[in-house]
């Protein structure tokens, strides 16, 4: 019998090691799974890259995340959030390195490393920065830059909706990296707000197909990051 | 379109009403961060146009009023908004298929600074306590097929944006055709600035000394 669900948040993210590169799902508060990033907090891993395409707001969720001090590397598109200190301090004291991606440049290399695929050429940030150091190519008289896909050792992704195997149903935006960041770790780790018998997921609906997820956990009512931000909570 | 009393020239509303005009019946349209979210509230009458935020939706509409609905349902400012009929989500790799592989007709950016020669500069000012910020800023503007940005046309301390050369780093070169500004619609074409209209109570000169290039007027 194959089944993925865990009990808890903590159980989930047990074996996540220091050093490891973590991938987690969300765009600002959509999507982002801030039971497991909590979890995460708690269980202490230092060392981390992670893969976000934010950095977070607050200090809660992601952000909270950064200020504890486990993440050495962030890598991501858009690390800038009104109200939030926490990774503007860390980057100005060169407390956390920075790897800036322009974001769909960031969404196909995720794809590009769960698909087996090494690397990819791509026009997006010819001309800029962000070609620096980076082969440059010309096809039929376009220059690309080549980039490197790009895998995890673990996914932290949040869901609507999943079953034991895990088949996965997201809710609206809060969709967007959790499908791609699914196919590119080695473990996949799901937030579901809620599990469903087999069975019970369309197989004509269902977004993310089961192979590509290690653990299901239920969190049945996720906080909303806006909300803690709203009234400053600061975790832990 | 209403002018605030105190205010000389458009509106944030009245920019983005402006460029919904110019958007072509049956036409895809990406929307950027800042005023060309407000893009989404102006549809002219008669036409159906999708618009497409980069986080996952085709068939964006308005933010709800008073800030309600779904903190799941988010444009690519992180501002709640609206699904019409007909829309559909996605994830982030087919969000970004759409626009690197030449789907989204049109695509309405903010800018720091737009050059003569129609480069763009509109995520980073290259300072080193700065944070670099990009998004899809990139890849929106080597994929998207036609890209129009609306920006004041000064900054806040009054320094002109429309620029012979962008002294920020660039997003990309060569790639903005026309701009909608608080003062005029200007194009941008192999003469370089092209006045092609005047906000209400707005003359050319006016225009001319807040733009630090050469800005052709109005064919006679």
């Amino acid at each position: 019998m194959i089944d993925k669900e865990l009990p808890t948040v903590a159980e989930a993210v047990a074996d996540i090691f220091d050093g490891a590169t973590v991938m987690i799902g969300g765009f600002g508060e959509a999507g982002s799974p801030i039971e497991l990033i909590h979890a995460l907090i708690d269980q202490g891993a230092s060392g981390l890259t992670v893969v976000n395409n934010n950095a977070g707001s607050g200090e809660v969720g992601l952000a909270a995340l950064l200020k504890s001090g486990g993440v050495s590397k962030l890598i991501c598109s858009y690390p800038r959030t009104a109200g939030s200190r926490v990774f503007p301090d860390l980057y100005r004291s060169g407390r956390i390195e920075l790897e800036l991606v322009p974001q769909g440049t960031l969404s196909e290399r995720i794809r590009a490393g769960g698909a087996g695929i090494p690397a990819f050429f791509t026009p997006t940030a010819v001309g800029t920065p962000l070609q620096d150091g980076k082969e440059i190519r010309t096809f039929d008289g376009r220059d690309y830059v080549m980039e490197h896909g790009l895998t995890a050792d673990f996914a932290l992704v949040k869901c609507s909706r999943a079953d034991r195997h895990g088949n996965l149903v997201y809710n609206k935006t809060a969709r967007n990296f959790g499908p791609v960041m699914a196919t590119a770790a080695a473990t996949t780790i799901v937030q579901a707000s809620e599990i469903v018998d087999i069975g019970a997921l369309d197989p004509e609906v269902v977004v993310t197909p089961g192979i590509f997820v290690s653990r299901v956990v239920g969190v049945a009512k996720p906080a909303l990051e806006s909300e803690l931000v709203a009234r400053e909570v600061s975790y832990p | 379109m209403s002018v605030d009393d105190n205010a000389v020239g458009w509106s944030r509303d009245d920019m983005a009403k402006r460029a919904a005009f110019d958007i072509p019946d049956g036409a895809y349209v990406n929307l950027g961060i800042g005023i060309p979210e407000l893009v989404a509230k102006h549809v002219p009458e008669g036409r159906e146009v999708v618009y497409h935020t980069e986080n996952g939706l085709l068939g964006m509409g308005p933010s709800p009023v008073d800030d309600e609905g779904d903190p799941e349902l988010i444009n690519a400012g992180k501002r709640r908004v609206t699904a019409v009929p007909g829309a559909s989500y996605f994830h982030h790799a087919d969000s970004f298929v759409m626009i690197r592989g030449g789907h989204i007709d049109i695509c309405v950016l903010g800018a720091m600074q737009v050059s003569e020669h129609g480069d763009l500069a509109n995520w980073s000012t290259g300072s080193p306590d700065s944070i670099p910020a990009v998004g899809g800023a990139m890849d929106l503007v080597a994929g998207a097929n036609t890209i129009r940005v609306i920006t004041q046309h000064c900054t806040r301390d009054g320094q002109p944006k429309l620029v012979e050369a962008c002294s920020y780093p660039l997003t990309g070169a060569a790639v903005v055709k026309r701009v909608y500004t608080d003062l005029a619609v200007v194009d941008i074409g192999a003469n370089g600035f092209q006045l092609v209209e005047l906000a209400p109570g707005i003359d050319f000169e006016h225009v001319r000394d807040l733009t630090a290039a050469e800005l052709r007027p109005l064919p006679n």
